[in-house]
């Protein structure tokens, strides 16, 4: 399973990509799956990440999404960013195309 | 341009039908992704950071009007508005849904393209030189040989489970267009002085993560014996090459490790011994059918010099430019060839619109017999445009934001995608490209500076070539960080280097006023006549790294 996180992490949530059509997806608090990075669950420490990535497989064996993996993100300010240029890349699309990926899709507030 | 046979439509449909069952056999949970994975990758579909990513295989490079019509709409259809012409000659989409991918397939198939063989450890897409049968010093059209080699390898199932994934790269010209010395096998074609066709072959090239110049181990392998010799050199690396260990499986490896002289002794020995069985012959008969697919177009009977090109010339700046750097001589007088830069100030290297994709699909049917080439640096060509014509050509190019004047300059830049799509990337290559392209946009400037490759890539896979970019920049992450590491004096010609690491990386902010240091010190350096790699080879590192660390 793919790792991309900081070992020391404090906060972490969990993403994947929807089996369909590849979209980049985060894990809620009651075990859906959200485009909006706002909407994700977030892990304190190594154990609650841990369990918060245990609640991706059942949606990897019912065949909704691939390949869920933890990322560091910081919650400011009632608001959640992802801290790794490729988290924040993939939460927002392609930073040489602002047209298009979730920057383009989703309201500013909820990308 | 081939055209298919009734094997290669059967072949193709049967596999478009295949791949449409795996496909739902995988969304309706039948398939794990474990046991779909290997069978997307077979078929060009990967999972990239905002989607899956779709590659399709353009052989050679080589695309009719009909075609590049068909990618135009499906990248409307079924992607952004958009595809990405990359260092294989080949063009991938960046937004396609897993469910639609079927449908793309049987689109492809009926305009007789398809994805097989694009990703995995078999023999890949065979490249070639994008100015086939309209270069000067051609010996023989290299898409002959290709086409030959495309067909010996689809599916051929001795090769479909090699240790690591394979590249081969024909020339047929002393001019090296297409790189191949920096490929699994480099075929150069060659002429003996009894005027035979033949082939010089190279092994154990390639980038990545250990670049290695391949080495000669073949002077002149008879035209009927090069499947047989290719079959030899593909048997010793299936027995012997590394599978173990990923990063130490390629031929480059193996041919590193037990050196050319090892390397060439063995493959001598299978070749002798796959030639007593005399299988792998390859009939006349067969390469003279082939050859005819590639017959040159009529070409008309025309005086070299057009006086419609002598006034256009005078009359506007913009083309006099555009003929300076996008046109390449062409063998048949009255004739010339057309290079249609994908790089325009500020833009992503190798980005083209569906729109885009259609306009120069109706210029080369109106102008350059219906045929398009991919180029490995990211650009299309038309390969026989009449003189007369060129006026035209540009005028309609430049409708469609296609007649940047910048082929070989420093703004004609190869960029991999870097990590604003590659789930593999460390950095962003394209930001860079751009902002250097931006900084350099002044065209007096560009051809003050003259020929120059600058070649970006998102981590050490070296998918931009960063190696053999005459100036190199390769994206790394320290602790989340982008950074730039810049390598000066590559080259993917004839005379092939790997580039020298200059010194410690660069910030992003600092990277392109580095780039430009780099220049300045060239333009100082050097003696009249000179390009930015003759005078680096002259020079050598050290100047460049005494003066770009000086206030850094």
């Amino acid at each position: 399973m793919a790792q991309h996180t900081r070992k020391g992490a404090q906060f972490q949530s969990v993403t994947a990509n929807r089996l369909q059509d590849g979209i980049v997806v985060y894990l809620t608090a009651d075990g859906r799956w959200s485009e909006s990075l706002q909407d994700a669950a977030v892990a304190e420490g190594k154990e609650a990440a841990e369990a918060l990535l245990a609640k991706a497989e059942p949606s990897v064996a019912d065949n909704t999404v691939v390949e869920p993996y933890l990322f560091e993100v910081s919650p400011e300010n009632d608001r959640l960013s992802a801290a790794s240029v490729r988290e924040i890349i993939r939460q927002a699309g392609p930073t040489v195309r602002p047209d298009l990926g979730k920057q383009a899709e989703l309201a500013d507030a909820q990308c | 341009m081939y055209r298919y046979d009734e094997f290669d439509h059967q072949l193709v449909n049967e596999r478009v039908a295949q791949f449409a069952n795996q496909v739902a056999r995988r969304l309706s949970g039948e398939l794990t992704e474990d046991e779909f994975k290997p069978l997307r990758l077979m078929n060009g579909v990967y999972l990239q950071l905002h989607a899956y990513m779709l590659r399709i295989a353009i052989p050679y490079g080589t695309l009719s009007s009909r075609q590049l019509r068909m990618l135009a709409h499906i990248g409307r259809t079924y992607d952004r508005g958009y595809g990405h012409f990359t260092t294989r000659q080949n063009l991938q989409f960046n937004w396609p849904a897993l469910k639609d991918v079927p449908d793309i397939l049987k689109d492809l198939a009926s305009v007789e393209m398809h994805c097989i063989q694009t990703s995995g450890n078999c023999i890949r897409n065979v490249t070639s030189d994008q100015y086939a049968g309209a270069a000067k010093n051609e010996i023989e059209d290299p898409r002959i040989i290709s086409e030959i080699i495309r067909q010996w390898s689809t599916f051929h199932p001795e090769f479909s489970f090699l240790p690591r994934k394979f590249k081969i790269a024909v020339s047929g010209t002393p001019d090296d267009r297409a790189a191949i010395r920096v490929h699994d096998i480099g075929i150069q074609i060659v002429q003996d002085g009894a005027g035979n066709i033949g082939y010089e072959v190279y092994v154990g090239g390639g980038l990545g993560r250990t670049p290695m110049i391949a080495k000669k181990i073949a002077d002149f392998v008879p035209k009927e014996d090069l499947l047989a010799y290719l079959e030899a050199v593909m048997r010793v690396y299936n027995m012997y090459g590394r599978r173990d260990n990923m990063y130490k499986s390629r031929i480059k490896i193996l041919v590193h490790e037990i050196g050319a002289e090892e390397m060439k002794r063995q493959v001598d020995a299978e070749f002798a011994e796959i030639r007593k069985a005399g299988t792998l012959h390859l009939p006349q008969e067969e390469v003279d059918r082939i050859q005819a697919y590639f017959r040159p177009p009529a070409f008309e009977t025309l005086p070299d010099e057009s006086t419609e090109l002598n006034k256009a010339v005078l009359a506007d700046t913009g083309f006099a430019n555009w003929v300076k750097s996008n046109i390449a001589a062409h063998k048949i007088p009255g004739y010339a060839i057309v290079n249609i830069s994908l790089k325009p100030i500020g833009g992503t290297p190798g980005d083209c619109t569906s729109d885009q994709m259609d306009a120069v699909a109706d210029i080369a049917e109106k102008f350059s017999f219906d045929e398009v080439r991919v180029t490995h640096e990211q650009n299309l060509t038309l390969a026989h445009v009449r003189k007369k014509d060129l006026y035209a050509v540009y005028e309609a190019l430049k409708a469609h934001d296609l007649a940047t004047p910048n082929i070989n300059l420093i703004t004609d830049q190869i960029a991999c995608p870097g990590l604003d799509y590659c789930s593999l990337a460390n950095a962003r290559s394209i930001p860079i490209a751009q902002r250097i392209s931006e900084r350099f946009a002044d065209i007096a400037r560009q051809h003050e500076i003259g020929e120059l490759k600058i070649n970006t890539s998102g981590c050490i896979n070296a998918c931009g070539h960063h190696h053999v970019g005459h100036i190199g920049i390769l994206g790394v992450d320290k602790k989340g960080v982008e950074y730039y590491q810049v390598t000066l004096g590559g080259a993917a010609d004839e005379k092939t280097a790997i580039g020298d690491i200059v010194g410690p990386a660069f910030t992003e902010d600092e990277i392109v006023d580095a780039v430009e240091k780099v220049v300045n010190i060239y333009l100082d350096k050097r003696e009249a006549g000179e390009r930015f790699i003759d005078t680096y080879r002259r020079i050598g590192l050290a100047p460049f790294k005494e003066n770009l660390y000086a206030t850094h």
